[in-house]
C-alpha cells in the first residue's frame, strides 16, 4: 500500500507465506499437526487391528486416564520450553503433593483442607525454581535436576515408604471415574479445562506473545519492557501448582499416596511437549500440537498394550517417536534442498521474483 | 542482579569466591571434615569392610562421571548413561549365561556395544545438529528399551555367571579395592588427555565458545561426536564393573543413576555451560556422593534423606559457579579505566 | 571457494607497483609484501568498501585512518579470513592468495589482533595465546612448562605483568587486549594487522606495545596499524592511508602529511541530509546530573529540551551507549541523578523507563531491536500490549490497525503489517524499531546509531522522522559515528572521549574537525577555527 510512496534504494521484498500470527507460526505448526493428526490415525488404525476392543468406550476411559496427570504437567512445559528454559522437577513435585496429601489425610486433616494446602506447596516449589532461574540466573536444566532430588527427598522423607490409601471412595472415584454414562473420565474434563485456559492464553493473549517473545530472543524482549524474570518464575509456580494438582489426580487414581508417586514422568512430559512440535531452543511451539501430542501418545500405548507389548518394550516406541520427531524436521529440510536443487537444475525457475529472499 | 546485590553487602563474597576457585581441593576438604565427623560418631565408618564397600560403589559412579564430564565440557550432556550401563551389564551377563565365550571375550563385547551407542548419541546429534538433552533423553528410553528386550522377562543371577564372577568386586591390591584402582587409572588417562593432548584442549575450546573455536579451525562438530563416543564407552566399563559388583542384574538395573552421574559431574565443579571443570573433579564428586549416602547409614539417619541432600548440593555447587562468574565480571568491570 | 574472482582477470604478476624495485633482497624495506588490489564488498543495501586498493611494504608500519564506518574494519576482515570480498584481488609477497576462513589467514602468515578480544574465557592467559600451535614434547604432549615460559616472555617483552596460568573470565578489556596482541606476535608473521589495538590500553602499555612493533618492523615485517588516535599514527607510522566512505582517498607518507591534514581527509563525506527542520525549543524535559558508571563513564551532566536534538558523537567505546542504558534502566548509575520534567527518576528496569516516558531504539538491531521472526504488529505493540489490552485478550484488529498507522506514517516498505521482520531490508527493519518506540508515546527519544547499515534512502527517510518527531515536542538524544548526521541534526553536540563530555558544541558552531578533535582527546575546539570556549553559554554546561 505504502509502494508508490517508497524510496528508491534497491530492495527486495518478499512475499512471505501469508503468515497471520506468525508468533504461533500457524503455517509451519499447521503442518507439523497435520503430521500428528497422520500418525494419531495411523495408531488408531494399528489399535482396531490388534484388537477390537480398541475402539470401545472404556478403552477410551481406560487410555486417556491412564495419560492425563502427565498432559497436565505437558500444559505449563510447554510454556517453559517456549521460554527458553527447563523444568525437570515435575515429577518430583507431583510426588511431593502426594506424599503430603497422604500424610495431611493420615493426620486426620480433611480434604477440603489438604487440597488446597497441597497445591500451595506445588506453587512454593516452583516459586523456589523460578527465583533461582529467573532472578538468580541460573541454569534451569541443572536447578531443577537439583530440585528433582531435593522434592522428591522431600517426599520420602514426609511420609517414609509407608503408603497411605484410606481415601474417601468420593475422592478416589474421581481418579478414575467417569462422567456418568459417557466414557469420558472426570480427569479429561479436568484436562480439557486447563488446556482451553493455556490454548488462550499461549495464542490469544499478550501473556502468550510475552512468551514467545522471550523464547527466541531475550534481549530484544527485555529492551521492549517485557519483564522477563517476574514471567519466568510465574511459569514456575504454574507448573509447580499443576504438578501438584497431577500428584493429587495421580492419588486419587491409584487410590495410594506415596512419596514415590510418579517417579520417571518427566521423561514422558518432555517427550510429550517435543512430540508437539515445541522447539526445545525456545520460541516455537503450540498448545494445540501438544494436546494432540498427548492423544498420539496415549493411542500408541493403548494400542501397544492391546497388542500385548508391555509397558517395558513401550519405552523404546516413546524414545523413538522423540528422536524421529527432532529429527524429522532437519531431514525435511535437507530433502527439500536437494529436490529443490535438482529441480532449478532441471526448469530454471520461470519467475525471477520468487527466488528473491528465501528466509531461513 | 539481585545476586550481585546481596554479594557486594555481604562478607561471604571472599570465602565462596576462594571456595570456587578450585573445587578439587575444597570437595577433598570437605570430605575429610565429614569423615572425620561420621568416625566420631560411627568408628565403623573406619572398618575396612565399610571403605571397601563405599569406594567400589563410587568408583563405579566416578567411571561414568568422567565420561559424562567430557560431555559436560563441551557444553552437551549425556542422559542415556544410565541406560547404557544397565544394557551392557545385562548384555554380558547374556552372553556369559547362553554362550561359552570367556569373560574378558563378554567384557569385550560389552565395551564395544557401549562404544557403538554412544557413537549413536554422537552421530544423531552432530549429524542433525539437534539438542544434546532431547536425543539422549530419546535414546535413555531405547537404550532401557533394549535391556528388556534381552532380558525378555528373565533375570541374570548368580549362577549363570562362570564361578567367581563377583570376586573381583572384593579384591584388593596393597589394601586397594580393585574397583578404585580402575577408576583412579581411568580417571588419570582421561586427565592426562584432557590435560596434555590437543584434543584435550579442543573440547574445553568448543565448550567455551563454540563459534571461536571454529575460527580457529577446531572441528566442533568431531570434537563432540568423540566426547559421546567416549562417554558411551566409559558408561559401558561402568556397566560391566556393576554386573560384576552386584551379580544379580534386572532389567532395570541402573535406573535412575544418570541422576548421581549428572549430580557428580556439577558438585564436582564441571559447568554446565561448559569449557571448564576437570574429570578428577568428576570423580571427587561420586566418592562425595558416596560418602554422604554411607554417613547417613552409619549414622542411622533416615535413608530418605538422601535424596534432600543431593539436591541441595547440586543447587549449592551451581549456585557457587554462577556466584564465582558474576565476582569474576564485577572486577573485570571495575578495572576498566 | 565460491568466491568468484571477479577481478580475476588482472595479470598474476610479480612486478608490483611502479617505482619499486621488483625483486629486491628478501625483506627489503621497499618491497611489497602485501597488496590489496581493487576490493569491494557490499552487505546488503550497504557498499563498505568500494574499488580500494592498499600495498603493504615488507618493513614499514602503515596507518590506516578513517572515521567509524569509513571502510577499516571491512578490510581488516578481509585480510582475516572473516569476510571474503565480492570482488579485487589480494596478493602476497607477490602471489595472488585466496582467504577463506581465518585458518587459511594464520598459515599465510597474517596475524591479526581485532578490536574486540575473542577470547576462551575459561583457558588460562597462557593457553589462550597458543592454542592453535601449543608446543609440545615427546608423543605430542603439551608443554605447560614451555607454554607458559614463552607465554611470560612475550609479555614481559610487552612491559605487561599478567598471570599466565590464571584464566581469562575475570580480566580487564586491556588485559584481554594484551593477550590478543600477544596472540598475533607469538606466530612468525608475514603481516600485522593491529585494529585499534590502543583503545584500552595504557600509556606505559602503549609505549611497549610501539617498541614491539617497531621491532617487528626492523624483522620486515608488514605492519598494518588501524587507529583513531592521530597522535599515535604520527610517532610510529611510516605511511598513512585514509578512507573515507568505503573509499581509498589518499596514500601518503606520514612526514608529508599534518593532523590537519588528516583530518581533511577524514571528513567531508558527500552525503545526502535531511537537515533537521527548525523546531520551537522548549522547557527541559531530561536533565542528567554528574553521572557516573565505573568502567563505562563519568561525571556526564547535560539538559534535553522538548523538540531539540542532541547529538551525541564520540569514538566506538567512548561511552556513549552505556549512557543511554542507563537513561534506559537496563544498567544502574553508581552516583549523580537523572530528571525528567523536574522530577528524580528512578530506573530499574526498561519497563520504568518506559513508564515514565523514556524510549531507546539500540545500537544492535537484530540482537536488541527486534524479534526477527515477529511480524512487523507484534514487534511494534511488544512494549504496549499490556496497555494495549487490559483485558489480557489481544484483538489482533486493534493492533493490526496501529501498526498500520505507525507503517503508513514512517513509510515503512512492507507487504503487510503481517510480514516478518527478519523479510524487510534494514532501514525498514530500523523504522519498525523506531514505530515501537513511537508507539509508547516518549517524551525523550534515545537514538542509537539509528542508520547504520541502512541505504542511503532509508537514511534520508529516518533523518525526515526524527527531524518531525522533534519538531511535534518531543526531546531526542542522537548517538551517531556518522559525523555529518550528527552536525546536519543536532541542535547541540556533546562529544564523549574515554567515558567524559570533552566538549558541547552547539549547532552554529559545530564542524567535523571540531568533533572530531575533541572526540580523539584533543582539547574540544582548541585548534579548529575559531569556537573559543563558548558552548559552556548553552544550556546545561558540563558543570
Amino acid at each position: 500500500m505504502t509502494k508508490e510512496r517508497a524510496v528508491a534504494a534497491p530492495e527486495s521484498a518478499p512475499v512471505s507465506p501469508a503468515v497471520a500470527r506468525p508468533w504461533a507460526h500457524p503455517s509451519v505448526l499447521a503442518r507439523w499437526e497435520f503430521f500428528l493428526v497422520l500418525i494419531l490415525g495411523l495408531f488408531v488404525w494399528m489399535g482396531t487391528r490388534v484388537s477390537p476392543y480398541f475402539l470401545t468406550p472404556s478403552n477410551f476411559a481406560n487410555l486417556t486416564s491412564a495419560m492425563m496427570e502427565v498432559a497436565i504437567m505437558a500444559l505449563p512445559a510447554t510454556l517453559i520450553i517456549i521460554a527458553g528454559e527447563i523444568d525437570l522437577s515435575v515429577e518430583s513435585t507431583l510426588g511431593l503433593a502426594s506424599a503430603i496429601l497422604g500424610f495431611l489425610w493420615a493426620a486426620g486433616v480433611p480434604l477440603e483442607v489438604d487440597i488446597p494446602l497441597v497445591l500451595a506447596v506445588g506453587g512454593l516449589a516452583g516459586l523456589l525454581n523460578g527465583l533461582l532461574v529467573a532472578r538468580a540466573g541460573l541454569p534451569s536444566l541443572v536447578v531443577t535436576l537439583g530440585t528433582l532430588a531435593l522434592y522428591r527427598g522431600l517426599a520420602q522423607v514426609v511420609l517414609g515408604t509407608r503408603a497411605i490409601s484410606d481415601f474417601p471412595s468420593g475422592f478416589t472415584a474421581f481418579g478414575f471415574g467417569t462422567v456418568p454414562g459417557s466414557p469420558i473420565p472426570w480427569t479429561l474434563i479436568v484436562f480439557a479445562m486447563l488446556g482451553a485456559v493455556f490454548w488462550f492464553v499461549a495464542h490469544a493473549t499478550w501473556i502468550g506473545r510475552q512468551v514467545f517473545a522471550v523464547g527466541k530472543n531475550k534481549d530484544a524482549a527485555r529492551y521492549a519492557a517485557v519483564d522477563v524474570a517476574a514471567l519466568k518464575t510465574a511459569l514456575f509456580v504454574v507448573s509447580g501448582v499443576l504438578a501438584a494438582l497431577a500428584g493429587i489426580i495421580l492419588t486419587a487414581r491409584f487410590s495410594s499416596a506415596r512419596g514415590d508417586n510418579g517417579s520417571g514422568l518427566v521423561l514422558t512430559v518432555v517427550t510429550i511437549v517435543l512430540l508437539g512440535g515445541v522447539d526445545i531452543n525456545g520460541g516455537k511451539g503450540t498448545i494445540p500440537g501438544v494436546i494432540l501430542a498427548v492423544f498420539t501418545l496415549a493411542t500408541l500405548q493403548s494400542a501397544l498394550n492391546l497388542a500385548g507389548v508391555s509397558g517395558d518394550y513401550q519405552t523404546v516406541a516413546v524414545g523413538l517417536l522423540l528422536i524421529v520427531s527432532i529429527t524429522a524436521p532437519y531431514i525435511a529440510r535437507q530433502a527439500r534442498t536437494v529436490i529443490g536443487r535438482v529441480l532449478r537444475a532441471r526448469h530454471p525457475p520461470p519467475d525471477p521474483v520468487a527466488h528473491g529472499e528465501v528466509v531461513g | 542482579m539481585s545476586v550481585s546485590w546481596a554479594v557486594h553487602r555481604t562478607r561471604l563474597g571472599p570465602i565462596l569466591g576462594a571456595l570456587g576457585r578450585s573445587r578439587e581441593l575444597t570437595l577433598t576438604g570437605v570430605m575429610v571434615v565429614l569423615a572425620v565427623l561420621v568416625t566420631v560418631r560411627a568408628p565403623n565408618f573406619l572398618a575396612p569392610d565399610n571403605l571397601n564397600q563405599v569406594t567400589v560403589l563410587a568408583a563405579i559412579i566416578a567411571i561414568a562421571a568422567v565420561g559424562e564430564a567430557l560431555v559436560v565440557i563441551t557444553r552437551e550432556v549425556d542422559l542415556s548413561v544410565e541406560s547404557t550401563m544397565g544394557l551392557i551389564a545385562f548384555v554380558v551377563g547374556a552372553v556369559l549365561r547362553e554362550h561359552s565365550t570367556s569373560v574378558p571375550e563378554a567384557w569385550a563385547m560389552g565395551l564395544g556395544l557401549a562404544l557403538v551407542l554412544g557413537m549413536v548419541n554422537g552421530a544423531i546429534i552432530t549429524i542433525f545438529r539437534v539438542p544434546s538433552i532431547v536425543v539422549t533423553l530419546g535414546t535413555l528410553n531405547v537404550y532401557r528399551g533394549l535391556v528388556f528386550f534381552v532380558a525378555n522377562g528373565t533375570q541374570i543371577s548368580l549362577s549363570d555367571l562362570p564361578a567367581g564372577y563377583t570376586n573381583p568386586a572384593t579384591q584388593t591390591i596393597f589394601g586397594v579395592p580393585l574397583f578404585v584402582i580402575v577408576a583412579v587409572l581411568t580417571t588419570t588417562l582421561a586427565a592426562v588427555a584432557l590435560h596434555s593432548t590437543r584434543f584435550g584442549r579442543q573440547l574445553y575450546a568448543v565448550g567455551s565458545d563454540r563459534e571461536a573455536a571454529t575460527v580457529m579451525g577446531i572441528h566442533s562438530r568431531w570434537v563432540i561426536f568423540v566426547a559421546f563416543s567416549l562417554c558411551g564407552l566409559l558408561a559401558g566399563v561402568a556397566g560391566v564393573l556393576w554386573g560384576v559388583e552386584f551379580g544379580t542384574i534386572y532389567a532395570t538395573s541402573a535406573s535412575g543413576v544418570v541422576l548421581q552421574v549428572v549430580a557428580a559431574v556439577v558438585v564436582g565443579g564441571v559447568a554446565i555451560s561448559g569449557g571448564s571443570g576437570t574429570v578428577v573433579g568428576a570423580a571427587i564428586g561420586a566418592l562425595f556422593l558416596g560418602l554422604i549416602n554411607n554417613a547417613l547409614l552409619l549414622l542411622n539417619l533416615p535413608q530418605e534423606l538422601l535424596q534432600v541432600i543431593y539436591g541441595a548440593v547440586i543447587l549449592i555447587a551451581v549456585a557457587t559457579d554462577a556466584f564465582v562468574r558474576l565476582r569474576a565480571r564485577g572486577t573485570r568491570q571495575a578495572v576498566v579505566p | 571457494m565460491g568466491d568468484a574472482p571477479g577481478a580475476g582477470s588482472s595479470v598474476r604478476s610479480r612486478v608490483d607497483t611502479p617505482g619499486v624495485a621488483p625483486d629486491g633482497p628478501a625483506d627489503s624495506p621497499s618491497r611489497s609484501r602485501l597488496e590489496v588490489r581493487n576490493v569491494s564488498k557490499r552487505f546488503d543495501a550497504t557498499a563498505a568498501l568500494t574499488d580500494v586498493s592498499l600495498e603493504l611494504r615488507a618493513g614499514e608500519i602503515h596507518a590506516l585512518v578513517g572515521e567509524n564506518g569509513a571502510g577499516k574494519s571491512t578490510l581488516v576482515k578481509i585480510l582475516a579470513g572473516v569476510h571474503v570480498p565480492d570482488s579485487g584481488t589480494i596478493l602476497l609477497d607477490g602471489v595472488e592468495v585466496q582467504i577463506p576462513d581465518p585458518v587459511t589467514a594464520r598459515l599465510l602468515g597474517i596475524a591479526v589482533v581485532h578490536q574486540e578480544p575473542r577470547l576462551f574465557p575459561d583457558l588460562s592467559v597462557a593457553e589462550n595465546v597458543f592454542l592453535a600451535h601449543p608446543p609440545t614434547r615427546r608423543l605430542g604432549a603439551i608443554s605447560w612448562a614451555e607454554m607458559r615460559q614463552m607465554a611470560a616472555a612475550l609479555f614481559e617483552e610487552l612491559g605487561v605483568h599478567l598471570d599466565v596460568g590464571a584464566t581469562v573470565r575475570g580480566l580487564s578489556m586491556a588485559d584481554q587486549q594484551l593477550i590478543e596482541i600477544a596472540k598475533a606476535l607469538s606466530v612468525d608473521a608475514r603481516v600485522l594487522i593491529l585494529d585499534e589495538p590502543t583503545s584500552a590500553l595504557s600509556a606505559h602499555e602503549v609505549e611497549r606495545l610501539f617498541a614491539i612493533v617497531r621491532r617487528a618492523r626492523d624483522r620486515g615485517v608488514a605492519v598494518l596499524f588501524v587507529s583513531h588516535r592521530l597522535e599515535e599514527v604520527f610517532e610510529l607510522c611510516d605511511r598513512a592511508t585514509v578512507f573515507r566512505d568505503g573509499r581509498h582517498i589518499i596514500t601518503a607518507s606520514v612526514g608529508d602529511l599534518t593532523t590537519a591534514d588528516l583530518v581533511r581527509h577524514m571528513v567531508g563525506r558527500a552525503v545526502t541530509l535531511f537537515p533537521k527542520a527548525e523546531a520551537p525549543i522548549g522547557e527541559v524535559l531530561l536533565e542528567v546530573r554528574h553521572l557516573s558508571r565505573p568502567g563505562a563513564f563519568q561525571d556526564v551532566s547535560f539538559k534535553v529540551h522538548a523538540g531539540e536534538i542532541v547529538g551525541m558523537a564520540g569514538l566506538v567505546g567512548a561511552g556513549r551507549t552505556e549512557i543511554a542504558r542507563v537513561l534506559f534502566g537496563i544498567d544502574q548509575a553508581s552516583g549523580g541523578e537523572m530528571l525528567l520534567d523536574g522530577r528524580p527518576l528512578h530506573l530499574s528496569s526498561p519497563s520504568a523507563a518506559l513508564r515514565a516516558g523514556i524510549a531507546y531504539v539500540p545500537e544492535d538491531r537484530h540482537r536488541d531491536g527486534l524479534i526477527l521472526d515477529f511480524s512487523i504488529t507484534d514487534n511494534v505493540t511488544l512494549p504496549i500490549l499490556p496497555r494495549l489490552f487490559p483485558h489480557l485478550l489481544v484483538h489482533p484488529a486493534t493492533e493490526r490497525t496501529l501498526a498500520r498507522g505507525f507503517v503508513d506514517r514512517l513509510r515503512v516498505r512492507a507487504t503487510s503489517v503481517d510480514q516478518l521482520v527478519q523479510a524487510l531490508s534494514g532501514g525498514n527493519q530500523q523504522k519498525v524499531v523506531i514505530a515501537k518506540w513511537l508507539a509508547t508515546h516518549p517524551k525523550v527519544l534515545i537514538l542509537d546509531e539509528p542508520t547504520r547499515g541502512v541505504d542511503i534512502g532509508a537514511k534520508v527517510e529516518v533523518h525526515r522522522i526524527v527531524s518531525e518527531l522533534a519538531a511535534s515536542g518531543l526531546g531526542i538524544v542522537l548517538i551517531s559515528s556518522d559525523l555529518p548526521e550528527v552536525l546536519a541534526m543536532s541542535d547541540r553536540i556533546l562529544v564523549l572521549h574515554e567515558g567524559r563530555i570533552t566538549a558541547e558544541i552547539p549547532r552554529a558552531e559545530a564542524s567535523e574537525e571540531r568533533v572530531m578533535f575533541a572526540a580523539t582527546g584533543h582539547d574540544g575546539g582548541a585548534s579548529a577555527e575559531a569556537g573559543g570556549p563558548s558552548e559552556a553559554s548553552h544550556a546545561g554546561g558540563t558543570a
